[in-house]
């Protein structure tokens, strides 16, 4: 009883600890990064190409520093206004999972690169910063992997992701703002949903 | 020096396809910087075709039988051919310092790195730039103009379609007099580049709903970024 509670202590804590320690946004991006890429460059699985292992990795490791609200309201531009809180939250949902899937199959394509990183200027009292890394890769130039994050209470939260200059996020302004266009956000809903849908069917 | 191919060809295939675009520029709600969508659709599929059924094979043939150091050694010898053509184009943009630096880069590369093969000069802190002709005519002020798919060449603002030509002209591999081994190094040299890229296939067939406007909106955020060296002035606030 004594070890159960001692446990229950420790996850309730966990969190807590996490954002107490009040890492500055680019050790935050080093460290997670890090993290992740260590776990990758040992798992065999991972590097063939197993998606459901790579989508695990990046739910439980990159997930919770990302805030998808945000990230949503960016991609879908002037229309999220228009949306409701019920159509924001299925929204968020939905491209939260297009998301994960997209930085998943990028890490299982991780082979011999090696990441550096830019000094991050930090103004006091700055709540909005871009943190820059690269991504070397011997024989090519090397990629640009910026992101930007925003201060919320007690951490930093990442809301873009830019590929040599191209924000995954904004990226897909285009395409939303046409369906919304056309079919209004329960389209939009609807063709997220159903794009996931087929991803998930397609490599189990 | 012969006659370069490349040029009259290049030359009419852009007046075929101005003509060409004018006649089947129909599509709907289409985005106001790819005035010639139906075209360049069409195209896309051409490129979507070829990839699929010649350039993608080869390119990962050449993946799989050539171990890192070989690829790294090809990449590196195009790119210091490259890098003096950086070198021109930053002169040009008025960066001094970073043509200096490309310079070094050469001079470096082509000795101590034994004809370009070993980027030494990486090593040495003398960091690798991206110019070309179409980003200095960014640089002076030149806008995109109409977006444009073109074969083989892929996506090309007009301007960039401009800077490419005469890129293609100054382009040390395309000038070698021997035919035969110019095309072999062409060759290469596109596979190679093919190759670098295969990871991302399936990131973007998985990410894109409609994988043409993907890489439309990709490539034009790509090249703003570019012109302004990694640092463009926010697009949206």
């Amino acid at each position: 009883m004594r070890s159960l509670l001692s446990l229950l202590f420790a996850l309730l804590l966990l969190p807590c600890s996490a954002l107490s320690l009040e890492r500055s946004p680019d050790a935050l991006v080093q460290q997670v990064t890090d993290d992740v890429l260590n776990i990758v460059r040992q798992d065999k699985d991972i590097q063939s190409g197993d998606t459901r292992k790579a989508l695990d990795l990046v739910e439980t490791k990159v997930l919770p520093h990302f805030d998808f609200q945000r990230m949503t309201a960016l991609a879908v531009g002037r229309n999220w206004r228009e949306a409701t809180p019920e159509q924001k939250q299925r929204l968020s949902e939905e491209f939260k999972k297009l998301l994960v899937r997209t930085y998943s199959n990028a890490l299982t394509s991780y082979k011999d690169q090696t990441i550096s990183y830019r000094p991050t200027k930090l103004e006091a009292g700055e709540t909005d910063v871009v943190v820059k890394t690269e991504v070397v890769q011997p024989g090519n130039k090397p990629v640009q992997l910026n992101y930007a994050l925003e201060k919320q209470g007690g951490g930093w939260k990442v809301y873009d992701v830019i590929v040599s200059g191209v924000s995954l996020v904004t990226n897909y302004r285009g395409s939303f703002a046409r369906e919304v266009r056309s079919k209004g956000i329960d389209g939009l809903i609807q063709m997220l949903g159903e794009k996931n849908k087929q991803l998930e069917t397609g490599n189990k | 020096m012969k006659p370069l191919f490349s040029r009259p060809l290049a030359a009419y295939a852009c007046a075929a396809t101005i003509v060409a675009a004018s006649g089947c520029a129909t599509t709907v709600d289409h985005d106001p910087a790819d005035p010639f969508e139906g075209f360049n659709r069409a195209m896309f599929a051409v490129n979507e075709g070829l990839d699929t059924v010649a350039i993608k094979p080869i390119a990962k043939g050449y993946d799989a039988v050539s171990p890192l150091p070989v690829k790294v050694a090809v990449g590196n010898f195009f790119g210091n051919i490259w890098d003096s053509w950086t070198a021109i184009n930053n002169l040009l943009q008025g960066k001094g310092g970073d043509a200096l630096s490309d310079v070094g880069r050469v001079l470096v590369n082509s000795t101590i790195g034994i004809g370009g093969v070993f980027d030494v000069a990486s090593e040495m802190g003398l960091t690798k730039h991206s110019e070309e002709f179409g980003q200095t005519l960014g640089k002076w002020g030149v806008p995109n103009g109409p977006y444009f798919y073109w074969p083989i060449i892929g996506p090309r603002t007009t301007r960039d379609t401009a800077g490419w030509l005469v890129d293609t002209t100054y382009d040390p591999v395309w000038r070698i007099d021997d035919v035969p081994l110019r095309n072999s190094l062409v060759a290469l040299r596109y596979i190679d580049l093919r190759a670098s890229v295969l990871p991302a296939d399936k990131v973007i067939e998985e990410a894109a709903f409609d994988k043409y406007s993907y890489i439309r909106d990709a490539y034009l955020q790509n090249r703003r970024s570019e012109i302004f060296d990694g640092n463009p002035p926010p697009l949206f606030p």
